[in-house]
Protein backbone atom coordinates (compact mmCIF):
# COMPACT_ATOMS: atom_id res chain seq x y z
CA UNK A 1 0.00 0.00 0.00
CA UNK A 2 2.64 2.33 0.74
CA UNK A 3 3.99 1.73 -2.49
CA UNK A 4 1.01 3.96 -4.12
CA UNK A 5 1.66 7.61 -2.84
CA UNK A 6 -1.83 8.55 -4.62
CA UNK A 7 -3.50 6.94 -1.89
CA UNK A 8 -4.37 8.84 1.00
CA UNK A 9 -6.75 7.89 3.81
CA UNK A 10 -9.19 9.32 5.53
CA UNK A 11 -8.29 8.45 8.95
CA UNK A 12 -4.86 7.88 9.79
CA UNK A 13 -3.89 4.11 10.47
CA UNK A 14 -2.36 2.87 13.82
CA UNK A 15 1.03 2.13 12.64
CA UNK A 16 1.66 1.02 16.36
CA UNK A 17 1.44 -2.75 17.43
CA UNK A 18 0.39 -3.19 20.63
CA UNK A 19 2.57 -5.23 22.91
CA UNK A 20 1.64 -8.56 23.10
CA UNK A 21 0.70 -8.97 27.01
CA UNK A 22 1.96 -12.15 28.58
CA UNK A 23 1.78 -13.63 32.16
CA UNK A 24 4.22 -12.16 34.70
CA UNK A 25 4.29 -15.68 36.72
CA UNK A 26 5.22 -17.87 33.88
CA UNK A 27 7.24 -15.58 32.74
CA UNK A 28 9.55 -15.00 35.71
CA UNK A 29 8.73 -18.79 37.02
CA UNK A 30 7.14 -17.59 40.22
CA UNK A 31 5.34 -20.36 41.56
CA UNK A 32 3.67 -19.53 44.66
CA UNK A 33 2.22 -15.93 45.57
CA UNK A 34 2.61 -14.73 49.10
CA UNK A 35 -0.33 -13.15 50.73
CA UNK A 36 1.89 -11.67 53.33
CA UNK A 37 3.40 -9.22 50.91
CA UNK A 38 0.67 -6.09 50.28
CA UNK A 39 2.86 -4.30 48.05
CA UNK A 40 3.29 -6.95 45.21
CA UNK A 41 -0.06 -7.34 45.56
CA UNK A 42 -0.82 -4.04 44.81
CA UNK A 43 -0.08 -4.38 40.93
CA UNK A 44 -3.07 -6.71 40.98
CA UNK A 45 -5.89 -4.17 42.25
CA UNK A 46 -7.71 -0.71 41.12
CA UNK A 47 -7.20 1.94 43.36
CA UNK A 48 -10.40 1.09 44.93
CA UNK A 49 -8.45 -1.84 45.98
CA UNK A 50 -10.69 -4.09 43.65
CA UNK A 51 -8.84 -7.06 41.24
CA UNK A 52 -8.15 -6.01 38.44
CA UNK A 53 -9.12 -8.68 35.93
CA UNK A 54 -7.39 -11.12 33.20
CA UNK A 55 -7.81 -9.17 30.06
CA UNK A 56 -5.59 -6.49 31.98
CA UNK A 57 -3.19 -7.89 33.18
CA UNK A 58 -2.53 -11.04 30.98
CA UNK A 59 -2.10 -13.21 33.66
CA UNK A 60 -3.08 -16.38 33.20
CA UNK A 61 -5.74 -18.02 34.68
CA UNK A 62 -4.02 -20.82 36.79
CA UNK A 63 -2.15 -18.06 38.64
CA UNK A 64 -5.02 -15.39 38.55
CA UNK A 65 -7.25 -17.69 40.99
CA UNK A 66 -3.81 -17.69 42.99
CA UNK A 67 -3.74 -13.67 43.04
CA UNK A 68 -7.26 -13.06 43.67
CA UNK A 69 -7.11 -15.99 46.81
CA UNK A 70 -3.75 -14.34 47.95
CA UNK A 71 -5.43 -10.78 47.88
CA UNK A 72 -8.33 -12.48 49.59
CA UNK A 73 -6.14 -13.82 52.39
CA UNK A 74 -4.08 -10.22 52.38
CA UNK A 75 -7.66 -8.64 52.60
CA UNK A 76 -8.58 -10.76 55.85
CA UNK A 77 -5.27 -10.24 57.92
CA UNK A 78 -6.03 -6.10 56.76
CA UNK A 79 -3.22 -6.10 54.91
CA UNK A 80 -4.84 -4.95 52.29
CA UNK A 81 -8.42 -2.63 52.33
CA UNK A 82 -12.11 -4.22 51.37
CA UNK A 83 -12.61 -0.96 49.92
CA UNK A 84 -10.34 2.07 49.26
CA UNK A 85 -10.48 5.51 47.88
CA UNK A 86 -7.03 6.13 46.37
CA UNK A 87 -5.08 3.78 46.83
CA UNK A 88 -2.03 4.44 44.20
CA UNK B 1 2.59 -37.37 57.29
CA UNK B 2 2.99 -34.33 58.95
CA UNK B 3 1.82 -31.40 57.04
CA UNK B 4 3.28 -27.75 57.36
CA UNK B 5 1.18 -24.53 58.87
CA UNK B 6 1.76 -20.85 58.51
CA UNK B 7 -0.58 -18.67 61.02
CA UNK B 8 -0.51 -14.76 61.39
CA UNK B 9 -2.61 -13.51 63.84
CA UNK B 10 -2.93 -10.03 65.38
CA UNK B 11 -3.20 -8.78 68.76
CA UNK B 12 -4.93 -5.67 70.34
CA UNK B 13 -2.71 -2.67 70.54
CA UNK B 14 -3.58 -1.89 74.17
CA UNK B 15 -0.76 -4.71 75.36
CA UNK B 16 2.35 -3.75 76.80
CA UNK B 17 5.43 -5.64 74.76
CA UNK B 18 5.49 -7.40 78.07
CA UNK B 19 1.77 -8.66 78.14
CA UNK B 20 1.99 -9.16 73.82
CA UNK B 21 5.11 -11.13 74.31
CA UNK B 22 3.13 -13.32 76.89
CA UNK B 23 0.71 -13.69 74.63
CA UNK B 24 2.64 -15.49 71.28
CA UNK B 25 4.58 -17.73 74.59
CA UNK B 26 0.78 -18.65 75.21
CA UNK B 27 0.00 -19.98 71.89
CA UNK B 28 3.88 -21.01 71.34
CA UNK B 29 3.31 -23.46 74.37
CA UNK B 30 0.21 -24.37 73.39
CA UNK B 31 0.97 -25.67 69.68
CA UNK B 32 4.05 -27.17 71.70
CA UNK B 33 2.06 -29.32 74.06
CA UNK B 34 -0.09 -30.37 71.40
CA UNK B 35 2.44 -31.45 69.34
CA UNK B 36 3.07 -29.13 67.02
CA UNK B 37 6.71 -28.50 65.87
CA UNK B 38 8.18 -24.92 65.65
CA UNK B 39 9.88 -24.37 62.17
CA UNK B 40 9.87 -20.89 62.22
CA UNK B 41 8.04 -17.80 63.64
CA UNK B 42 8.34 -13.86 62.98
CA UNK B 43 7.30 -10.81 64.97
CA UNK B 44 6.59 -7.78 62.55
CA UNK B 45 5.95 -5.53 65.25
CA UNK B 46 2.93 -2.55 65.79
CA UNK B 47 1.37 -1.95 62.50
CA UNK B 48 -1.44 -0.09 60.60
CA UNK B 49 -4.53 -2.10 59.92
CA UNK B 50 -5.85 -1.18 56.29
CA UNK B 51 -8.81 -1.02 58.23
CA UNK B 52 -10.03 -0.56 61.30
CA UNK B 53 -11.14 -3.78 63.49
CA UNK B 54 -12.87 -3.88 66.78
CA UNK B 55 -12.35 0.12 66.52
CA UNK B 56 -7.85 -0.57 66.18
CA UNK B 57 -6.35 0.87 64.01
CA UNK B 58 -3.35 -0.72 64.74
CA UNK B 59 -1.93 -4.06 65.57
CA UNK B 60 1.10 -6.58 66.65
CA UNK B 61 1.26 -9.21 64.03
CA UNK B 62 2.78 -12.11 64.54
CA UNK B 63 3.90 -14.93 62.43
CA UNK B 64 4.04 -18.79 63.05
CA UNK B 65 5.13 -21.69 60.75
CA UNK B 66 4.79 -25.10 62.02
CA UNK B 67 4.44 -28.74 61.51
CA UNK B 68 1.86 -31.15 63.00
CA UNK B 69 0.67 -34.40 62.16
CA UNK B 70 -3.16 -33.61 61.95
CA UNK B 71 -5.16 -31.15 61.01
CA UNK B 72 -7.05 -30.78 64.99
CA UNK B 73 -4.25 -29.22 65.94
CA UNK B 74 -4.92 -26.10 63.84
CA UNK B 75 -8.75 -26.55 64.82
CA UNK B 76 -7.77 -26.31 68.63
CA UNK B 77 -5.45 -23.27 68.14
CA UNK B 78 -8.25 -21.79 66.20
CA UNK B 79 -10.43 -22.38 69.08
CA UNK B 80 -7.92 -20.62 71.72
CA UNK B 81 -7.51 -17.70 69.20
CA UNK B 82 -11.53 -17.02 69.39
CA UNK B 83 -11.57 -17.53 73.15
CA UNK B 84 -8.86 -15.07 73.81
CA UNK B 85 -10.07 -11.45 73.41
CA UNK B 86 -6.43 -10.24 72.84
CA UNK B 87 -6.45 -11.30 69.45
CA UNK B 88 -8.39 -9.43 67.05
CA UNK B 89 -7.93 -11.78 63.92
CA UNK B 90 -6.27 -14.85 62.59
CA UNK B 91 -5.46 -16.75 59.84
CA UNK B 92 -3.92 -20.41 58.94
CA UNK B 93 -2.92 -21.43 55.70
CA UNK B 94 -1.47 -24.87 55.42
CA UNK B 95 1.41 -24.77 53.09
CA UNK B 96 1.85 -26.63 49.73
CA UNK B 97 5.23 -27.71 48.25
CA UNK B 98 5.78 -24.24 46.24
CA UNK B 99 4.74 -22.73 49.52
CA UNK B 100 6.90 -24.22 51.72
CA UNK B 101 10.36 -23.73 49.52
CA UNK B 102 9.18 -20.05 49.31
CA UNK B 103 8.52 -19.70 52.92
CA UNK B 104 12.61 -21.45 53.14
CA UNK B 105 13.73 -18.50 51.03
CA UNK B 106 11.74 -15.77 52.24
CA UNK B 107 13.58 -16.86 55.60
CA UNK B 108 16.85 -17.18 54.15
CA UNK B 109 17.11 -13.99 52.58
CA UNK B 110 14.01 -11.74 52.10
CA UNK B 111 12.13 -10.61 55.40
CA UNK B 112 14.82 -9.41 57.57
CA UNK B 113 15.64 -6.73 54.73
CA UNK B 114 11.64 -5.85 54.64
CA UNK B 115 10.84 -6.14 58.45
CA UNK B 116 13.12 -3.58 58.99
CA UNK B 117 11.62 -1.52 56.15
CA UNK B 118 8.15 -2.37 57.73
CA UNK B 119 9.39 -1.03 61.58
CA UNK B 120 10.61 2.37 59.85
CA UNK B 121 7.19 3.01 58.91
CA UNK B 122 4.87 1.88 61.54
CA UNK B 123 7.65 4.05 63.83
CA UNK B 124 6.86 7.35 61.37
CA UNK B 125 3.85 6.76 61.79
CA UNK B 126 3.43 7.03 65.21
Amino acid sequence: MAADPQIRYLTPQASEVRKKKYCRFKKSGIKYIDYKDPDFLLKFVNEQGKILPRRLTGTSLKYQRKVSQAIKRSRHLALMPYVADLMK
Amino acid sequence: MSKQYETVFIMTPVLSDDQMRETVGKFENFLKENGGTFVHQENWGLRKLAYPINKKTTGFYHLFEYTADNGNLVQKLEVEFIRDERVLRFLTVSLDKYAVTYAEKRRKEGFGKKNKKKKEETVNEQ
